[in-house]
């Protein structure tokens, strides 16, 4: 079987342009991210963050090129996220990558973005011992993920409401602060007691999904009772409490599996205390764990073109005709 | 100028809130829009999840915050929209107004866009309960308005079923 090792990573899904090239699914030689502002915007816009990345993905995919020292001749694949995400930003990316895979004559692999996610731990540290237990945070997902090897996933819970980022960001904005909201509460807790005020943990006892809707309500609840309550204690308070409930979820998941290691993934994985409180229970439990730096935490091309690299050695170049999929799960 | 219609309702608790989504859900069918709004936390999501358990719909409903809208295929086709995290709203409404033609339509932060949607909805609007007994955080004013004939026929009937 061909080996292929350079490999031309592109990711649309959601407010990122971003590319990235890759050398043997490890060696990063390139990754230019470019972020929608969210001042601008206040968030992701399906007909602006399309068009945005129309604009912008071309010149991304020079830059990234010309800083790998790339060619096109040099590359052999081209991998693009074709979901979960906004349709019209997933579609900019993936006609783009099939375009190009037809232009260049190259074989084009159609990525998830999770299982992405999941591959900046191996962008990072290649060994990380199978299988694994992934908890992956951001805005828009929270999920436990058993990877039994490459491209054998199984969902083990995910929430029920709110993701855990999105959780971040609206109880930031109940307490009056920017967004996005998650680094401000993470700076604010800092300084805050984080036992100043007991919020719910839901679903703590309950299995492997998870629930923050209620967690924000008791936020709101609390401030309307006792505006006076100093913001550093409730962002402490109530990130202890988040904090809490993945931890837990996740020690959970690693002994009840025969897991090698856990890894941390996504947007919230560049949170603190997560970071801390995540390390620190895997080494209680004596499992390895895997925080990614934080660059790798957030959406970019470098982890869509590391798993598309892994896909293509166990499954093979995707059809051009793959259509992309907004609401993709984890399942292949 | 259309007829409106309000019905003014209590809840105690999040089931009792279900309770009311369903019975509204009863009613629904394609191309009813729904409109809701509240602060954080005093139950849009809730009330969609019961809207869509009670059209059949047998798959997780999660928040749309962070992808703008979700879809399910209940009874009906259903589209969950959150405008929320929009700057501008108005860059939805053509996708709304498209859904409409097939789907029964819920919008979160719906009240943003109120000028430009058709005046033929249903708005649902949810508040912490400032007269509910103060020390118990779950009670919830809902006011329903309808405005057109077919929403006063819908609220009549919510009316003698609450």
């Amino acid at each position: 079987m061909s080996h292929p090792s350079l490999v031309l990573g592109i990711e649309t899904s959601c407010d990122e342009t971003a590319a990235s090239v890759v050398r043997d699914g490890t060696e990063i030689l390139a990754s230019v991210v470019s972020s929608q502002t969210h001042s601008q915007h206040g968030g992701v816009v399906p007909e602006v963050a399309s068009r945005a990345h129309l604009e912008q993905l071309l010149p991304v995919i020079d830059e990234t090129l010309r800083e790998a020292k790339c060619r096109p001749q040099n590359l052999d694949a081209i991998a693009a996220t074709t979901g979960p995400g906004l349709v019209g930003a997933l579609l900019v990316g993936a006609s783009a990558g099939k375009a190009l895979s037809l232009a260049w004559d190259l074989p084009f692999v159609a990525v998830n973005h999770l299982h992405g996610h999941i591959y900046a731990a191996f962008l990072e540290e290649p060994d990380v011992a199978m299988p694994l237990v992934a908890l992956l945070v951001s805005g828009g997902h929270t999920m436990l993920v058993e990877m039994r090897d490459h491209g054998d996933y199984k969902l083990l819970g995910q929430t029920r409401d709110d993701a855990a980022g999105e959780a971040f960001d609206k109880v930031a904005r109940l307490l009056g602060l920017g967004y996005p909201g998650g680094p401000e509460i993470d700076r604010l807790a800092t300084e805050g007691n984080p036992e100043a005020v007991r919020f719910p943990r839901p679903m703590l006892a309950d299995g492997y999904d998870f629930s923050f809707s209620g967690l924000k309500t008791a936020v709101a609840n609390h401030l309307k009772k006792h505006p006076n309550t100093s913001t550093q204690d409730v962002a402490a308070s109530f990130q202890a409490a988040a904090v809490d409930v993945l931890v837990t979820k996740a020690v959970r998941a690693a002994q009840n599996t025969s897991t090698g290691s856990l890894v941390l993934a996504g947007g919230v994985a560049a949170n603190s205390e997560l970071r801390r409180r995540f390390a620190e229970a895997a080494d209680d439990i004596g499992i390895a764990h895997f925080l990614p730096s934080r660059s790798m935490c957030t959406d970019n091309a470098a982890m869509i073109a590391a798993a598309g690299w892994q896909q293509l050695r166990i499954q093979g170049a995707s059809p051009l005709n793959t259509a992309v999929d907004p609401s993709w799960g984890f399942a292949a | 100028m259309s007829s409106t219609v309000a019905v003014r309702c209590a809840t105690a608790s999040p089931e009792e809130t279900q309770a009311l989504a369903a019975t509204i859900a009863s009613h629904l069918t394609p191309g009813d829009l729904v409109l809701l709004s509240g602060d954080l936390g005093a139950g849009k999501t809730t009330f969609v999840q019961a809207v869509a358990a009670a059209l059949g719909v047998n798959e997780p409903v999660t928040s749309p915050t962070f992808a703008l809208a979700h879809h399910y295929l209940g009874k009906y086709e259903l589209r969950h929209i959150d405008l929320y995290r929009l700057a501008d709203p108005c860059e939805m409404l053509d996708y709304i107004l498209e859904e409409l033609e097939s789907a029964i339509v819920l919008v979160e932060w719906g009240e943003l866009l109120a000028a430009e949607f058709p005046e033929a909805r249903l708005d649902v609007k949810l508040s912490f309960a400032e007269n509910g007994p103060s020390s118990d955080a779950n009670y919830r004013s809902i006011e329903l308005v309808g405005t057109g004939s077919r929403w006063k026929s819908v609220l009549v009937a919510v009316e003698t079923q609450k």
